[in-house]
């Protein structure tokens, strides 16, 4: 058996110039680029071709909307819609969510998956206080956007009577594809207005855990000057 | 299962040791059930778990009814079991509404049937009712701080009224 032994060529022209004159070429245009004197179109041409430009807060919602972390957080019969939206057929990992956090400290996205009833509001506003800041949530559901049909004594008629929600989605539960084109939908929210998020929809800046001085803290002047103004309108 | 005359019997078994303790007896749809007075319900149920051939010794289930428009409005519910028999015999006691913020009271029965200590404190919680004598008569399911009985048949519904075909103004009467 014969073997023809060659030389490995690379297969970018750059690396391997196909003529003395075209190493001519490059030499003189990376000399005159060292001097500074490459010329307006030509330098125009060469920046175009290596460098992208974009704004830090677009760069950052990029990231973001790439690398959410849900929670953990199941709450009612939606739960087994949201268990199976990370798995193989509705795949959340393609859109960069799929490590779900079991603690709020480390998720910044929150599904409300079911009914809340009023027992259950105040720790899912606790735990929503807790997460970390940026932080966004999803309505899952007829129950948690409205009520749905546990119009009753017990069920929260809708969850954004206690905290912020950035996404409702409908559906009595909504099909696992229901769920992925919502989150695709708070994607581009993220991308589209990315830093203070709700916090500057909802007017409360300067509301955050950070700001009042960490965890056991007291509320915001803001805050504390709508209670007072309350107060005075109730008369108490 | 007692038939309509064996609860007679049972009946007259127990007002003879208390008298009217058990004021009526019904039977139907295969199910047999004692009225009982609710000031001698422990006595009533007592006597079914402990005379020799009775011997209901479990509790299978015990819960309350609003019966709102009837007199006296509340029934709670005494659901017996004779696991070897495999007979079953239910003890209604009927408690009147003391009206305005009083609260209808009746024995607990959780020193007889341990079991009955969850059940009388979800009774506790949707009707109002007070178990005297409970060890610990909390709301078990609503908040703590929840006002109100909500499975009283005068409570609220609650929640926001949704606009349905059914219901939306101008719709026909059906």
């Amino acid at each position: 058996m014969e073997v023809e032994r060659r030389k490995i060529r690379a297969l970018s022209p750059l690396e391997q110039p196909s003529s003395p004159e075209e190493l001519r070429v490059r030499q003189l245009r990376a000399r005159d680029m060292l001097r500074g004197s490459i010329d307006a179109e030509d330098l125009d041409a060469y920046v175009e071709d290596r460098v992208a430009t974009t704004s830090l807060e677009k760069i950052q919602g990029w990231a973001r909307a790439n690398s959410v972390f849900p929670m953990t957080f199941g709450l009612a019969c939606c739960a087994m819609e949201m268990i199976s939206v990370v798995s193989a057929r509705t795949d959340l990992a393609r859109f960069g969510a799929e490590a779900l956090r079991a603690s709020p400290r480390q998720a910044d996205l929150i599904i409300l998956s079911g009914r809340t009833s009023i027992k259950m509001a105040p720790i899912i506003r606790r735990l929503y206080d807790q997460m970390l800041e940026p932080k966004w949530a999803i309505s899952m559901g007829a129950c948690s956007s409205s009520g749905g049909m546990f119009s009753n004594y017990a069920v929260v008629q809708g969850a954004d009577k206690f905290m912020p929600v950035d996404v409702h989605i409908p559906g009595c539960p909504p099909r696992p594809e229901a769920l992925l084109y919502g989150f695709n939908k708070l994607q581009h929210k993220i991308l589209g207005s990315p830093d203070p998020g709700w916090r500057q929809r909802y007017n409360a800046e300067g509301t955050e855990e950070w700001a009042r001085g960490g965890v056991a803290s007291r509320p915001s002047e803001e805050a504390l000057a709508a209670y007072a103004a309350a107060r005075e309108t109730l008369g108490a | 299962m007692p038939d309509a005359p064996g609860l007679e019997l049972i009946r007259s078994e127990i007002n003879d040791r208390h008298p009217g303790a058990v004021l009526d007896t019904s039977f139907g749809h295969g199910q047999a059930a004692l009225i009982a007075d609710p000031e001698q319900i422990l006595a009533v149920l007592r006597w079914l778990r402990e005379e020799p051939g009775q011997e209901y010794t479990f509790l299978s289930s015990l819960h309350a009814a609003d019966y709102l428009p009837a007199e006296p409005r509340f029934g709670v519910h005494y659901e017996l079991l004779n696991r070897n028999r495999v007979e079953r015999v239910r003890v209604r006691a009927a408690l009147p509404d003391p009206g305005g913020s009083v609260l209808p009271q009746i024995d607990s029965c959780v020193e007889l049937f341990p079991s009955a200590d969850f059940p009388e404190r979800e009774v506790y919680d949707f009707f109002g009712i007070v178990f005297r004598n409970h060890p610990d008569l909390r709301r078990i399911l609503m908040p703590e701080d929840y006002v109100g009985w909500p499975q009283r048949r005068d409570f609220p519904v609650g929640g926001e009224p949704v606009t349905f075909t059914h219901n939306e103004p101008g719709a026909p009467l059906t």
